[in-house]
């Protein structure tokens, strides 16, 4: 692919984040930790406070005149997402408390239908916590077995005992972008390769959805999971797509008002989708800042998002490189065009926590630690890495900012 | 607003470069407890060798094994040279005051100024940690090694009761 720039600047959208006003210590923050929460725009921001000064209504429930109102724009947030990802109805759309409360949804309705003992899953080496969490709890009751890809030395998915690992397998659930190496998975591919299998795809979406197109049909996958706040949106909901015809076989995950169509005491019949799977009253107002969310990065563009981070991130890995040399390990693809822009490194030999310590100093936020991906980090041979992760409103400025406050770090740990 | 200065003092640094008691004991004579901050995944094993039992007891080794940041690794090399030698008593009490300074008050008291001195327990260079209190996630890394011997002395007195 050839390079070409971006219709936006990142100096601009920061201009949309007024958290990006503030000064601490009289100096910029330099906000490196979007793989794990986002900052929030104006717009989501105002959507937000707009719906509660003038809209708020309970929803599904009333017929009075703000009680359909606040519903409609409920839906309305349901609608934009079913376009953002390419879902052919908004019935596949699911909202949930976050994409952790996705994954266990999956696997309490699915897994606990579908597997028993005999059976099998595959997961890979490069997993969050939760996609590997809650099968392990399932497991444990149902005695079904858990296969893992391996990684290759440069941290990708060793692909090559696929078709081995999936023989007999029911599902195949992984991450389709590595929230540590930044590694972008082939999704299509390996969905394609589950099905071959028999078995269905499950994709964990998290850290993909937000920094580049997605097409639920082109992927291929069965089921996705993935988060409003890592994508500019509020905390507090999650979202949970699925192939209609999959997600009516399932059997509902939490019981309780709005999930069901009829309760007797002998029973209870549920709600069509997607009601089967929302009990209780949801995050309104949170679906409504997600809405608005998924209008501020379609605006931007999802391409042009994906080619600034591309360039962003060639950047980071080339200046990185030559100003510290054997002394930075930047782990995961060199190649950027099978990245993301999340950048988890060693810098001598300075614990993590220390780093951003130092780094904190200059007001140059990267989380320290495990990033919920214990298994991958015993294979990286670290207790803990630093990440650094990049989105719409950071440039090369901030990369600059990054390898500055590790000269300082040199500084205050030279030996 | 606490500068790094606080946190970085010249003797925490060189306990982290220079790291006393460090390596694993044979095990038995030694008993080896593990700890592990959840947060950030280091983990650590502290090595006793207690001679008698009870409180008179004497911690005759102690030796840290495993990986940290610069300030769990200092604090758990101060925390060897301040306890190995004394009796399991002393070592409790050190706990206590070390805790004490960290802010962490396990018997859910109000903390006092005064509590420390009632106690005269001298933590000599463990007072460079005192800064660490500024920065309240890292309370996490300075205390690990010592809720890992709090630990592994409990453990001992059951065996050899």
């Amino acid at each position: 692919m050839t390079a070409r720039h971006c219709s936006f600047s990142a100096a601009k959208v920061r201009e949309d984040f007024p958290i990006f006003s503030r000064l601490i210590n009289d100096k910029r923050i330099v906000y490196l930790d979007s793989a794990n929460s986002t900052q929030k725009p104006q717009q989501v921001i105002d959507s937000m406070t707009h719906f509660l000064e003038h809209d708020y209504a309970p929803i599904n429930r009333s017929a009075y005149r703000m009680a359909a109102e606040a519903t409609d724009l409920y839906e309305g947030a349901r609608t934009k997402v079913r376009h953002f990802i390419g879902a052919n109805s908004d019935a596949e759309v699911i909202f949930t408390k976050n994409a952790t409360e996705s994954m266990n949804l999956i696997v309490w309705s699915w897994g606990k239908a579908n597997l028993g003992a005999g059976d099998s899953i595959v997961l890979t080496h490069m997993e969050h916590h939760a996609n590997v969490v809650p099968w392990q709890m399932l497991a444990a009751e149902k005695g079904f077995e858990i296969r893992w890809i391996p990684l290759t030395s440069d941290g990708r998915l060793d692909l090559s005992t696929l078709d081995t690992l999936l023989d007999g397998a029911k599902a195949l659930s992984f991450t389709a972008m590595s929230n540590v190496l930044g590694t972008i998975n082939p999704v299509a591919q390996m969905s394609d390769a589950a099905h071959r299998a028999g078995a269905i795809s499950i994709v964990d979406a998290c850290q993909s959805v937000p920094h580049q197109a997605t097409d639920v049909v082109a992927l291929g996958a069965d089921l996705m999971a993935f988060s409003s706040h890592k994508m500019c949106g509020p905390t507090g909901i999650g979202i949970l797509w699925g192939r209609e015809a999959l997600l009516d076989e399932m059997p509902p995950f939490m019981g309780g008002g709005s999930m069901i169509s009829d309760v007797k005491l002998t029973g209870f019949t549920t709600a069509p989708l997607p009601q089967k799977f929302e009990a209780g009253t949801p995050s309104i107002t949170e679906a409504i800042g997600l809405g608005a969310a998924v209008d501020y990065i379609s605006a931007l563009g999802m391409d042009n998002i994906r080619q600034h981070e591309i360039e962003l991130t060639r950047y980071a890995l080339c200046s990185l490189k030559d100003r510290f040399g054997d002394d930075i390990v930047i782990h995961g693809p060199t190649d950027v065009e099978v990245r993301g822009a999340t950048l988890s490194f060693a810098f001598k030999d300075v614990h993590p926590h220390d780093l951003s310590q130092v780094l904190d100093e200059s007001n140059v936020y990267v989380r320290a630690g495990h990033h919920c991906a214990k298994p991958l980090m015993r294979e990286l041979g670290a207790g803990a890495t630093a990440r650094a992760s990049f989105y719409i409103y950071n440039d090369e400025a901030d990369v600059d900012a990054l390898g500055d406050a590790l000269s300082h770090v040199s500084d205050v740990f030279a030996y | 607003m606490p500068g790094l200065e606080d946190l970085y003092r010249e003797i925490i640094l060189d306990h982290y470069r220079n790291p006393r008691n460090k390596g694993e004991l044979v095990t038995p004579p030694a008993h080896r407890t593990e700890g592990m901050n959840p947060l950030c995944g280091d983990e650590i094993s502290v090595y006793l060798v207690v001679d008698g039992s009870g409180p008179d007891a004497i911690v005759t080794n102690i030796s840290i094994g495993g990986q940290g940041c610069s300030i769990s690794q200092s604090s758990a090399s101060m925390m060897t040279t301040a306890v190995k030698g004394r009796s399991v008593s002393e070592a409790r009490k050190t706990i206590k005051a070390f805790k004490s300074m960290m802010s962490i008050h396990d018997d859910g008291s109000e903390p006092h100024d005064h509590e420390v001195e009632a106690q005269p327990i001298k933590l000599g260079d463990l007072e460079a940690l005192r800064g660490v209190v500024k920065f309240p996630v890292r309370i996490k890394c300075a205390t690990l090694a010592w809720n890992t011997m709090a630990q592994g002395l409990d453990e001992v007195d059951t065996e050899t009761l």
